[in-house]
């Protein structure tokens, strides 16, 4: 019997020493400089940012790592008792959506005046903090630069049967299709949506998957985000992939950002918005393009040779309001009437 | 801007739905039928032969246990192709897996060892004097194996079948990287969108399926005894010896043992030699170490622990309440997990808020989650400890649970050991769980595996947590396996 006494006393040490364990950490939470973040970027990318943050300021950031779009129905579910103070989303569409439901608290002007104005919600409760833009990726091998189409819609076209790849039911896919709706009409997206089925594109469940497929002979073309490209030629300079924007103004070079809101139900304001500041501070921006590839949303920043120089991004992107991007459910109706949901 | 409402009708009778559903049923019926005929030679072999290297063999079987789903079809996708492992090293190119049979290859090497423990632990306590009884009245060693052996194998087989078809249905890892489209994929795509209304929709649905898998296996059960009527125990097995067939034996063995275990593991170890090892890194693995064992260990325990009173009762009290509270206990596992971790955010707020993104919350969520897995192992355990010893305790002044204590305990005791394995190794490659429920900087092996390389070009900055996970769990394994012969 002795064994067993002794294993039942370990147990119960053991559940006290969880518990104790519990209630300190809830104790520290109590303080003033802590800041609770929900972010739907990997930890991979931004631990580095959040990491420099808490060196400088002092702040202890707790963080939530998540996607994007799980972190807001969990905020959603939380409501009003959430601990969240600051929320870091992936994309534009999420904090217009959360901005809708009066989630977000605005933020004060000395975070706002750093970006241009089409870099912020207009009422300032969310302020971007790096560029995200649409792009074609295309085989080095196997088309050649002049074949390429000009538009996303000549991607119909029967030369580029099973040729083509994209992502459906990602979010900055739904962000994409949303915007081709507001400027292009319910009508002639699906319509698109229907002949890009019907002109077999190959599906994949995200972005990297397609840049993949490009380098392994699957596919000759895809629809992702500009960044993806840029992390596999960091690694592997040789990475049979390209990449180019369509044609000026086309729907097809849609920048999308991810930004940062301060919820409303916030305990740590000052906090929050001292860290909203730091993301748009020149190394943390410059971290950002230099490291994870994306655009930057102020001045002052070098640009790598391998993204495009912001000016030219500014003549190719067609002039979409974000917060129009956030009217997902017509999306959604859509994208289920063309079967690819 | 116009919310439109979709009606429910619209989205259960969706045509996509029964798409969905035909490509779930094909992908299960599959995986179960591979994994049947992978498993029932492998545990033959390890048990009942004269295989030499039976213990290796048996480590090996349930290895795959160790590396997470995704990875599993992460690195068989990375064999083939232009760029891939096989063209570089031997320069054919060959299709990368993916679609139906790509996912069939993934989950059947990633579960059959779910399979291959139960039957291994079946066929340990089958009575030899039951084949040879048979014997001796004329049958064929096939006709025996048919008749005597399959039949008494057949808690196990479906203890294994519906753990894993569970593991199938709730899957959407795996398929995702295989773009095979199943139920479950496209719920957890649905929960990638801000309308909860069809996420809540598609999950009932998927509970729905799994019900109905239920109440299959429950049908298939009804009325099975398989303790022994006599007096004393089984007589210890002689092994089979094999002769010549033990060389293809073995090299059937050691491929299935390269294609479930060479395979990850090599690129895993590829991958390290990429990485840039540094101290901050090696602390950071530390970290996530801790945190996924501080998860796992104690929810091994309490599920195992609410699965002994479960499994009990189901076994000694057959009736409607414990049949339905068996039931109950895997439904945790019919539930996707997005839907699970969001229901327990809810109940927590409105009942114990202090309790919200706590680790205890977390340790009741993998408890209650992974219950299904620990509940098998203790309910086949019990099929062979005879209530009549029992009964014989407390016929001799031992109270209820002093009988249970003494009697039936001990003969429990391998099932007690599985079902925490099994429990601990889910909690460790555990993913959207852990990423909804868990406190604050609470980042486990599993989640900076999956951060570094599901969307970047990062895998070898993964390496590391992947390999601490596989160290952690081939280290438990191993422990149980050669603590001693009795178990597993």
């Amino acid at each position: 019997m002795n064994k067993y006494n002794i294993l039942s006393k370990l147990a119960l040490t053991f559940l006290v020493a969880v518990i104790v364990t519990e209630f300190n950490a809830r104790a520290a939470k109590a303080e003033d400089d802590t800041l609770v973040l929900y972010c739907g970027r990997k930890k991979s990318l931004v631990g580095p940012i959040v990491r420099r943050f808490e060196r400088e300021t002092g702040i202890d950031v707790k963080v939530k790592y998540g996607s994007t779009s799980q972190l807001a129905l969990a905020l959603l579910e939380e409501g009003k008792r959430s601990s969240a103070d600051i929320f870091w989303s992936q994309d534009a569409g999420t904090l217009g959506a959360l901005t809708a439901v009066d989630r977000f608290a605005v933020l004060p002007d000395w975070v706002l005046s750093t970006v241009h104005e089409r870099y912020r919600n207009p009422d300032g409760r969310w302020v971007a903090t790096s560029g995200r833009a649409r792009v074609l990726a295309y085989s080095s091998k196997r088309v050649k630069v002049d074949a390429l189409p000009e538009s996303v819609f000549d991607l119909t076209d029967a030369k580029w049967r099973g040729r083509v790849g994209w992502a459906p039911t990602n979010a900055s896919f739904r962000a994409f299709v949303t915007a081709m709706r507001n400027e292009h009409g319910d009508e002639k997206t699906l319509a698109w949506l229907l002949a890009m089925k019907r002109n077999k594109a190959q599906v994949y469940s995200r972005n990297t998957p397609i840049i993949q497929a490009i380098a392994n002979g699957e596919i000759d073309l895809g629809l992702p985000n500009h960044y993806y490209l840029l992390r596999f030629k960091k690694v592997d300079s040789t990475y049979p992939v390209e990449q180019t924007f369509f044609k000026a103004g086309d729907i097809g070079n849609l920048i999308n950002v991810a930004g940062v809101g301060m919820l409303s139900t916030s305990r740590h304001k000052q906090a929050a918005a001292r860290f909203a500041a730091f993301l748009l501070t020149p190394p943390v921006q410059q971290y950002i393009t230099s490291e994870i590839f994306e655009y930057p949303v102020t001045e002052d920043v070098i640009v790598p040779e391998a993204l495009s120089a912001a000016s030219e991004l500014n003549e190719k992107a067609p002039k979409v309001d974000l917060d129009a991007i956030a009217d997902v459910e017509g999306t959604l109706k859509l994208l289920r009437e063309a079967g690819l949901l | 801007m116009a919310h439109e409402q979709i009606s429910p009708f619209d989205i259960v009778f969706h045509w996509r739905n029964a798409q969905l559903l035909l490509n779930t049923v094909l992908l299960v019926a599959g995986v179960l039928a591979v994994t049947v005929s992978l498993a029932v030679p492998a545990a033959w072999l390890t048990t009942c032969t004269s295989l030499p290297g039976r213990r290796l063999f048996t480590l090996l079987g349930v290895l795959p246990l160790v590396v997470p789903g995704y990875l599993m079809a992460y690195t068989f996708r990375s064999l083939g192709g232009e760029i891939g492992v096989i063209s570089q090293l031997f320069g054919i190119v060959i299709p990368r897996p993916s679609g139906y049979f790509g996912a069939l290859l993934a989950l059947s090497l990633y579960n059959f060892p779910y399979m291959f423990l139960n039957l291994r632990a079946s066929l340990r306590e089958l009575d030899p004097a039951l084949e040879e009884s048979a014997r001796t009245l004329g049958s064929t060693p096939p006709a025996v194996f048919t008749h005597v052996v399959l039949p008494q194998l057949r808690p196990a087989m479906l203890t294994g079948a519906f753990l894993i078809g569970l593991h199938v249905i709730a899957d959407f890892g795996v398929v995702s990287i295989m773009n095979f489209d199943t139920f479950s994929l496209a719920l957890f795509q649905q929960y990638g969108m801000p309308n909860r209304t069809t996420a809540a929709w598609l999950a009932l649905m998927v509970i729905a399926m799994a019900v109905i898998f239920l109440a299959t296996e429950a049908l298939l059960l009804r009325g099975l005894r398989l303790d022994r009527v006599g007096s004393g125990t089984h007589r210890m097995r002689r092994r089979a010896t094999l002769g010549w067939w033990t060389l293809p034996a073995i090299a059937l063995l050691t491929l299935l043992a390269i294609v479930s275990v060479g395979v990850p593991v090599s690129t895993i170890a590829y991958w390290s030699l990429r990485c840039t090892w540094s101290l901050t890194m090696l602390e950071d693995v530390r970290d996530a170490i801790v945190n996924s064992l501080s998860g796992s260990v104690p929810a091994a325990i309490v599920a195992t622990a609410m699965a002994i009173p479960i499994a009990y009762m189901a076994r000694r009290y057959p009736s409607k309440r414990s049949f339905y509270l068996e039931r109950v206990a895997y439904l945790g596992f019919a539930t996707p997990p997005l839907a699970f971790a969001l229901g327990l955010i809810f109940v927590a707020k409105y009942t114990a808020p202090v309790l919200e993104y706590s680790l205890i919350l977390l340790v009741f969520a993998y408890s209650m989650y992974f219950l299904a897995e620990a509940v098998g192992p203790l309910r086949n355990s019990l099929y062979r400890a005879s209530p009549r010893i029992e009964e014989a305790a407390r016929s001799l002044g031992c109270n209820g649970f002093t009988a249970f204590w003494r009697v039936t305990f001990p003969v429990m005791r391998n099932g007690i050991v599985v079902a925490c394995a099994l429990v601990f190794l889910s909690c460790m490659k555990e993913l959207p769980l852990t990423m909804m429920l868990a406190p604050h900087d609470f980042h486990t092996l599993a989640y900076n595996v999956y951060s570094y390389a599901a969307d970047d070009a990062m895998f070898h900055e993964a390496a590391p947590y992947a390999v601490a996970i596989l160290l952690v769990s081939t280290g438990l394994v191993a422990v149980l396996l050669m603590r001693g012969r009795k178990l597993v």
